[in-house]
């Protein structure tokens, strides 16, 4: 397994070029890049965790940061999945196959996989915010026996904005696992709830002793579904949640992932509950 | 038994204080030191004594910055101006790297090697290697070194002195850094009238004096050059109640005087720019107007602008309450935790070039006086 501990280059101000070998567009706004490292050295030398992401330039425009969500057994080719928000993102939205992109990487603390085997894997996700857990889902699925049950819970705002719903109904028939969706406002053919993501929670049964949640998302939202958890005796060290913040440098110098004392880019994104509860949905923090 | 020799330390005659300059020119160092420049005292490139600011003190108070003309003809009866040594390691904007566009829609990546010519600081206070150590341990200590931060730090060669003539915003007293130098630099210097008590730290610093005519300094010169520092330390009256307001400040995010202070902050970002510790900044993207190459900068930033927290959809700190308590509670309590001390030195930069004169131990003051418990 590759450890979640911080794998950082030498040199931060290094970006490799990177070309895209294939573009899917997964909804109107958002479209997955597949990257390969040009220079095969650095392609055999790379190594990420499920968790961490990249800093991905656009020439001439930008650098944001953006998870990896593609498989760490298979990291000759890195997934990229992004949401068209602003100037950066737009720009990556006209890229085609061929077209180049600069990434460094990879930065930060990923999921506490090493801390999940043998156990109950509960993720929660909300909004579109769901990208740092796919490589979560891709992961255990390709070594499902190593964990105890698997539920999905995934939440969007309107049933349109579901991605991937063919992958969720493929995960939904993997032996033990069970994948709840729900949207706030849902069209026709939504067979699944209608509400918030939180309430799927009140149906599904959880052994707090013997799981492991992660979680990303609105973080309104995450500490709605953590006092739902805590109420239920969840114990706070196996709650998990990705964080985001303005990111200029990944590498904890420019400041601006501050959350008080912790840099969420080398710090987290992943952080124990246990960790950021004082501050997480705080105002100004 | 006035004339003996105290031992360690050295001695160099007033008339004689060119040579420092020249010796660190000839060793191949640009010398830079305070030089009176608009109205201000400035770091900036000197060559010989009379560059420095000889009979000249600072007035400073909140919100006020003033230079006067004394009688005493000593290079370093000041505190301090609006610059520490933040600008010589860490430039308030520099190319990082850059990025050429190959017709091939190939990108060609090419790091730019920092500009870091061998630098003697000449006039370094006690706050200001206090702040040095602090920028070290954030750019070259953590997980990340910084490749240009490095550079130029290695490059640094640093004659301090020791503060006889503390402003009225000083409160190095309180935080612990001053006003007598202790430690981190090459040499230091305690001027008297006759000239300067001098001790080498480093080897360099030993290689440097000893090619100073110096002789051996005179239990009479050492203690005429600790009064004044002692005196110095005295007459500061701000301070902090407690070193560690970590618990106290996160106790009382709601504390009413957050939004008083914001009603008089101009959300600035003054304090942050002349304030000794802050690192923060933000890196942009300049392309060539051809658009063949595009440069790659970072530029001083500040938490009191809307961008420092600006996520899709979201500014975290929107307002000037939250901005004005992000400086605080980091500057003063969770710096603790990343870097096992307050962020803030004393220098009290923030209070003298604050455009509405915001003084930061009046506002802790005000906060402690009616905290919450921690
Ligand atoms: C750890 C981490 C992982 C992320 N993973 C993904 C992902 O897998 N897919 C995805 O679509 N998005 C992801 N994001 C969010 C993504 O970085 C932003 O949507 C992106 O920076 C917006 O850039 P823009 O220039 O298009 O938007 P604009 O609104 O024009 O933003 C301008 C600038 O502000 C900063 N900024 C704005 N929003 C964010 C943000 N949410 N996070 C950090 N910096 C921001 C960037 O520097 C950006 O260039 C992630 C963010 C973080 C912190
Ligand atoms: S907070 Fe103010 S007094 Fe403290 S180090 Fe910074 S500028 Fe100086
Ligand atoms: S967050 Fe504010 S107070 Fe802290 S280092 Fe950055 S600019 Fe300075
Ligand atoms: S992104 Fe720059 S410090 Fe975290």
């Amino acid at each position: 397994m590759p450890s979640s501990e911080t794998f950082y280059q030498a040199e931060p101000y290094t970006l490799h070029e990177a070309e895209i070998v294939e573009r899917l567009q997964e909804s109107p706004t958002i479209f997955t890049l597949r990257l390969r490292f040009t220079d095969p050295g650095i392609r055999s030398a790379y190594r990420f965790a499920p968790g961490q992401f990249n800093m991905v330039y656009l020439y001439g425009v930008g650098e944001i940061p953006i998870s990896i969500v593609s498989d760490p057994e298979d990291p000759f080719l890195l997934d990229h999945t992004i949401r068209t928000v602003g100037r950066v993102t737009r720009g990556m939205d006209r890229l085609q196959a061929g077209d180049r992109l600069g990434v460094r990487g990879p930065y930060g603390r990923g999921w506490p996989l090493d801390k999940a085997g043998g156990r109950d894997v509960i993720l929660v996700t909300g909004g579109l915010g769901c990208a740092p857990l796919v490589s979560v889902i891709n992961y255990i699925i390709r070594r499902r026996e190593q964990y105890g049950r698997f539920v999905l819970m995934q939440g969007v705002k309107h049933s349109d904005e579901l991605l991937w719903r063919g992958k969720y109904e493929r995960w939904s028939r993997m032996p033990d696992t069970q994948v709840m969706l729900a949207a706030d406002v849902a069209g026709s053919n939504w067979p699944w709830l209608v509400g918030r993501v939180t309430a799927l929670l009140e149906q599904v049964s959880i052994d707090p002793m013997n799981c492991i949640v992660m979680m990303c998302g609105p973080e309104i939202m995450m500490r709605t579904a953590i006092e739902n958890l805590l109420q239920r005796g969840v114990p706070e060290e196996v709650i998990w949640l990705s964080m985001e913040r303005n990111m200029q440098c990944g590498t904890g110098h420019c400041g601006h992932c501050q959350l008080a004392g912790k840099f969420v880019c080398r710090d987290g994104p992943v952080f124990c509950y246990q960790d950021v509860k004082a501050f997480l949905g705080k105002k100004g923090f | 038994m006035a004339q003996m020799a105290a031992a360690g330390f050295s001695f160099l005659q007033r008339g004689r204080f060119q040579q420092l300059f020249d010796v660190l020119q000839e060793a191949g160092y640009r010398c830079v030191g305070p030089r009176v420049t608009d109205g201000a005292i400035l770091y900036d490139t000197v060559t010989k004594v009379e560059d420095l600011p000889q009979a000249v003190r600072d007035r400073q108070a909140p919100g006020h910055y003033r230079l006067e003309s004394s009688k005493s003809e000593l290079y370093f009866a000041w505190a301090n101006g609006p610059q520490a040594l933040k600008p010589l390691v860490f430039k308030p904007r520099e190319t990082l790297w850059q990025c050429q566009a190959q017709p091939s829609r190939g990108l060609q990546f090419e790091t730019v090697p920092p500009e870091a010519p061998a630098t003697a600081v000449i006039g370094v206070r006690a706050c200001d290697l206090a702040a040095l150590r602090l920028q070290d341990r954030h750019f070259i200590h953590g997980p990340v070194v910084d490749p240009a931060y490095l550079a130029r730090r290695r490059n640094l060669f640093l004659v301090a002195v020791n503060c006889t003539h503390p402003a009225d915003t000083c409160f190095c007293r309180s935080t612990g850094d001053g006003p007598q130098v202790t430690n981190g630099f090459d040499l230091l210097l305690s001027e008297i009238d006759a000239g300067f008590v001098i001790e080498a730290r480093t080897d360099q610093g030993v290689d440097v004096l000893g090619r100073l005519p110096t002789e051996g300094a005179t239990a009479k010169q050492l203690e005429a050059a600790r009064q004044p520092i002692a005196r110095g330390a005295q007459a500061q009256t701000r301070r902090f109640p407690t070193r560690n307001l970590r618990d106290t400040l996160l106790s009382n995010l709601d504390h009413p005087r957050w939004q008083q202070v914001a009603e008089r902050c101009l959300s600035c970002g003054n304090c942050t720019a002349v304030c000794p510790t802050c690192f923060c900044h933000s890196e942009g993207d300049e392309p060539t107007l051809d658009g063949s190459r595009s440069e790659h900068y970072r530029q001083w930033g500040s938490c009191f602008t809307r961008t420092h927290s600006y996520i899709h959809g979201l500014v975290i700190r929107g307002d000037t309450r939250l901005r004005y308590r992000q400086w605080l509670t980091h500057k003063l309590g969770t710096w603790h935790e990343q870097y096992g001390r307050s962020g803030c030195v004393g220098c009290g930069r923030c209070i003298s070039w604050c455009p509405v004169g915001i003084d930061l131990t009046e506002e802790i003051a005000a906060i402690c006086a009616s905290a919450a418990d921690a």
